[in-house]
Order: structure tokens, then sequence, then C-alpha cells
């Protein structure tokens, strides 16, 4: 055990530490509108096109996370542009360009000469090997895309839910869903080196699937999602750390299966809530004409018979073997 | 004589063709100000259309719209204007409130990185209350039913305040008592001084609330005038106006192209 305490004295493990909070923070906040758009694999796509810059950034020996970047960018501009454009379907020309963008990175990390190792520390992250740098650079991004996707909340939420709304309300609509795009492409290069490229797009929809289990409204689902994926960062990282005293375990892996785990857990009380919920939600007001007395009901229905109680006008009905009675005097009504 | 207000809707000799097919021709429609107009047809006959190329949704190959006396490109004050687009549901991908969807609402009267003045919430409230959901505001938009939902989409328009209120197909397999709500919203805020333009299908309780109904068939304005009932409007005209797909169709020697069933 004091092993594993003395790791936070380590410089190393402090700076992952901080990578893998920031990362957390910044993932699920931009994935909650990719999710809202039902795009949720486009993180995933940024992700292969941002090998390519990788890939650039080592065969021109320039910092390989700021050529990611670049690519990225510039992917997600492209993907935008065909999502637009394509009128049906736009999903084959995206895979056009994720598997492109992974070839060609694979491709040309061979040609500058480095093995896959060197390509690997992209692909599936490597938390520990971050520099002072990294993190500055990590911290600095991940201040950007809060300040934006919080900040303008309100109309990357309008034009997230209704684009043809939000057009007629005056929204520059093209530019937020490019704002969008470009926020999810600077997000895949934060959590590149914590996650890593392949996997990136779980830590932007794992926590947001995990949080709307369990919340009604938008605002909770953006923060339990923001919640969820640091508790995930550096629950992942605490968890691998412990457990490299005996085997070697990634990082970036055990990260995306701890939130697969959260999810996992939290998906059976989001069934039965949901499943609540639409049992107590209040029966439609109709006229009705007809006065139906039950049969002989030997049962009393009251505020904790355990039959659920939903509104029904200006009384409740309570439930029980595909009947709703409500009280009438003396007697119980068919309702 | 008073100045008049420019009317808020102003279409001249209107043309809309969709991938090269022209679909709308020879449109002339003014809605005044303050009227409550009724945009009806079989399907296909272009009133929808008509409702996105007015609202800039699609853009017009021909002729000029105007929306309260300024030509479409200069219009810049979308706060004027209430749009409830045709669709079925309100949810989405991740949950929201009625509160938050109506929220939205307001998008057109706020200012970037501000949060909600007194003002924008009085407004939310007051919208979610002409709808008559006030006791559901807090729950989840998917938990509501498709008819409430709709309800949800109208009070997302009126809490931006709009003086004209454009609602396409709002009343598409929606019961009768949801349908009543929605008309009660409209009577409330028609009452305000509002100019309304309302696409539907049939009226049901809109009816009385009705001051003027255009009808348009195979892309062109076939009638406009007072209010119909329902018969006039709809059912005794379908029959021959059939519904119209913008597909060009290909015949083969076997196949009846006119009435083959």
């Amino acid at each position: 055990m004091s092993d594993f305490l003395d790791l936070f004295s380590l410089p190393f493990m402090q700076r992952a530490l901080l990578a893998a909070f920031l990362t957390g923070l910044a993932a699920p906040a931009i994935g909650t509108f990719l999710v809202q758009r039902r795009l949720a694999l486009l993180g995933d796509g940024l992700g292969h096109v941002a090998v390519t810059g990788v890939a650039v950034g080592l065969l021109t020996n320039t910092s390989p996370t700021w050529t990611a970047v670049v690519v990225a960018v510039l992917g997600a501009v492209l993907i935008e542009v065909i999502r637009e454009r394509g009128h049906t379907n736009g999903d084959v020309a995206l895979a056009l360009l994720f598997y492109g963008g992974l070839a060609a990175g694979v491709l040309i990390t061979g040609l500058a000469g480095q093995g896959a190792a060197q390509l690997q520390a992209y692909l599936f992250g490597s938390l520990t090997s971050i520099t002072a740098g990294d993190v500055w650079f990590t911290f600095g991004l991940t201040v950007v895309l809060l300040v934006a996707t919080l900040g303008l909340l309100p109309q990357l939420f309008a034009v997230s839910s209704d684009p043809d709304f939000a057009r007629v309300a005056g929204l520059r609509v093209r530019s937020y869903n490019l704002l969008i795009a470009v926020l999810a492409a600077v997000t895949v290069t934060v959590a590149m080196r914590t996650v890593g490229l392949l996997l990136v797009s779980a830590l932007m929809v794992v926590p947001v699937a995990t949080s709307q289990q369990l919340a009604r409204s938008f605002r909770t689902t953006i923060a339990g999602a923001m919640v969820i994926g640091v508790v995930a960062a550096l629950g992942g990282l605490l968890l691998s750390a412990a457990l490299s005293f005996r085997a070697t375990v990634a990082p970036g892996p055990t990260i995306v299966l701890l939130a697969l785990a959260m999810f996992a857990s939290t998906w059976p009380i989001g069934v039965w809530l949901r499943r609540r919920r639409r049992l107590l939600s209040p029966f439609p007001s109709v006229e009705v004409h007809t006065h139906t007395v039950t049969v002989e009901h030997p049962h009393e229905h009251g505020a904790d018979c355990g039959h659920p109680a939903v509104p029904h006008e200006d009384h409740v009905d309570y439930v029980h073997d595909g009947h709703r009675h409500a009280v009438h005097g003396e007697h119980y009504d068919e309702h | 004589m008073p100045v008049r207000e420019a009317p808020p809707v102003e279409v001249r000799d209107g043309s809309v063709a969709i991938g090269g097919r022209p679909v709308l021709r020879g449109i002339d429609l003014t809605v005044g100000s303050g009227e409550f107009l009724a945009l009806m047809g079989a399907n296909g006959s272009g009133k929808s259309t008509l409702v996105r190329a007015v609202t800039g949704l699609l853009p017009m190959t021909g002729g000029r719209v105007a929306l309260f006396g300024t030509p479409y490109a200069d219009f810049r004050d979308w706060q004027r204007v209430g749009y409830v687009p045709q669709r079925s549901s309100a949810a989405t991908g991740v949950p929201a409130t009625v509160w938050e969807v109506v929220a939205s609402g307001r998008i057109t009267r706020r200012r970037l990185f501000r949060p909600l003045s007194r003002e924008d919430r009085r407004a939310i409230t007051d919208a979610i209350d002409v709808v008559g959901l006030s006791d559901r505001a807090g729950l989840g938009v998917s938990q509501l039913s498709g008819g409430q939902q709709q309800r949800v989409l109208i009070a997302r328009a009126l809490a931006g305040e709009p003086d004209l209120l454009v609602l396409d197909e709002p009343t598409a397999g929606v019961d009768l008592g949801n349908q009543r709500a929605l008309a009660d919203a409209l009577a409330t805020f028609k009452a305000r001084g509002a100019t309304i333009v309302l696409v539907a299908h049939e009226l049901g309780p809109m009816s009385p609330l009705i001051d003027r109904a255009v009808v348009m068939r195979d892309g062109r304005v076939a009638y406009d005038g007072p209010a119909l009932d329902e018969e006039d409007a709809h059912g005794h005209h379908h029959p021959l106006a059939g519904s119209h797909d913008h597909v060009p169709h290909v015949g083969s020697p076997l196949d009846e192209l006119d009435g083959g069933r």
C-alpha cells in the first residue's frame, strides 16, 4: 500500500493525474452535443483522421500534437461539409474518410522510419510519459473547450436539438455546427495522450450515456457526464497504477473499461426509473359518462398500499392487475 | 387614414424548385397584421414548401418575399418570427425537460454568454402556461404524449414573444383533447394581436379562429378567401387533387400511370 501512495509523489504520476482530470472534464462536455445530434461516432472518425496528423508530425519531426490538431480540425471541417452537402446519407463518405485517415497514418509512420511502438503511444495513449509542456497544452485546450461549450450552451442546445427552428430564430446554424465539429476535433487531440485516438470516442460518449440513464434534464445530463468522465479518468489511472505492481496494465483501456462498467451498473437503474415514470405519468382527462363500480373489493387502497397511485384529473387512480380503481365514497370506480 | 403597418408576410410571384423541378409557381400571398391564416391543401400540394420558403429554410427560385416590409435578404428581426417546424417529437438524443426546450425558444432575444434574465424567465413561464403545461414543466419531454410534445414546440416559439407565428402541421396525428388545447393556446396568442399562419390538413377545433383560408393545389394557390367549412376545403376536392409527389414516373408498356391500382 505504501508503494501505491508513493506513486503520488512521483512527478510523472502528478502530471498524468492532471491530464486525466482535464480530459475527463472536457471530453463529455462536447460529447453531450454529439449525442444530442445523434453523431456519437463523430469523435471516433476524427480520432482516425488524427492518426494521419500524428504521422505527419513524426515524418516532419515536428510536434505530433500540433499536427494532429491541424489535421483533425481540417478533417472536422471536411466531415461537416460532406454532411451538409450529402442530402441523404453522408455516412458512407464519412467512413471513407475515417479509414483513409487511419491507413494514411500507418503508411506515413512507416515512411518516417518510425515503428509501431511510436504510433501506439498515440493510438492507445501513454499517460505516464506526458511532459510538463503537454499538461499545459491540455490545460489550455480544456479551458477553451469549457468556455465555448458551457458559455454557448443555449445556442448549441438550440442548434443541436432542432436546426430548422434555430435557423428561423436567426442563429447561424452552419457556423455553430462547424464549431461543434472543430471543438470535437480539439477534444480528440486533447484526449489523445490520455486514452489514445482509437478509444477517445469512448470518453466522449460513454459518460453521457451513463448520465442520461439517471437524468431527465439536459443540464444534469451534461454536468453528470462531466463528473462521471472525471471519476472514470482518475479512477482508471489509479486502478491501472495499483494493478501495475503485478502486471502490465495500460491506463487508457482501464479508463474506458471503468467508464463502461459505470454504464453497465447504472443501466438497470435507468430501465427501472423510466418504467416507473411511465407507470406514474398522469392519465389523460376525458369526459366519461358511464359509472362503473368495481365488483367486491376486499383490499383497501391507500397512500402506502403498494399499488402505483397515478394522478387522474382531481383524484388518483390505483393501478393493479390491469385495472384503474378510484375511490368513490364507500366503493371503488373502474376508471 | 392611419399609417398601416407593413404586412408580416408578402410573397410576390414566388416560385420554388427542388432539385430543378418546379414545385411552387406564381404564388402571390399577403398576410395582414393580426390575421389568422390557414394554409390548406392535400399532401404534396406545396403548403409546407411555401412556409419553408417564407421562413427562409428553402431558397426561392423566383419572385420575392418580404417579412414586415423588409425584403428577405435584408431581414434581421428574427425575434419577430416564431416557427413551429413539422416534427413528430420534441425529444432528441439527450434528455431535456419541458422547461429547457421552451427556454431554447428564448434564444432569439438572448445575447451571447449571458444568463437568463428575469424577463426571459417570465416569458418562458408564460409560454408554458399558455399551452397549459405548467404542471409538467419539470418533466422530460420524452415522457409526454405526441400531442403534448406539439404543445411544447408551440410554447418554444411563443417564448420568443414573436409578432408572427408560423406553424407547420402542428395538429397532424394529435388527439382531439390536445387539438383543443392547441386551439386555446392560439386563441390566447391571437387575442394579443399577433399574426398566425397555420399549415393544416384539417382544422378541427381551430376552425372558429380562422380569418382566412388559402387552399393550395399542385403548387399553386387554388382558393383564397373566407374560411371554408371542412367539406369544401378538403373533403370535396380531395378525390380530384389526389396526392402528388415530385418523383418522375417511369412507365412501362403494361403500367397504367393514371389511376392504375
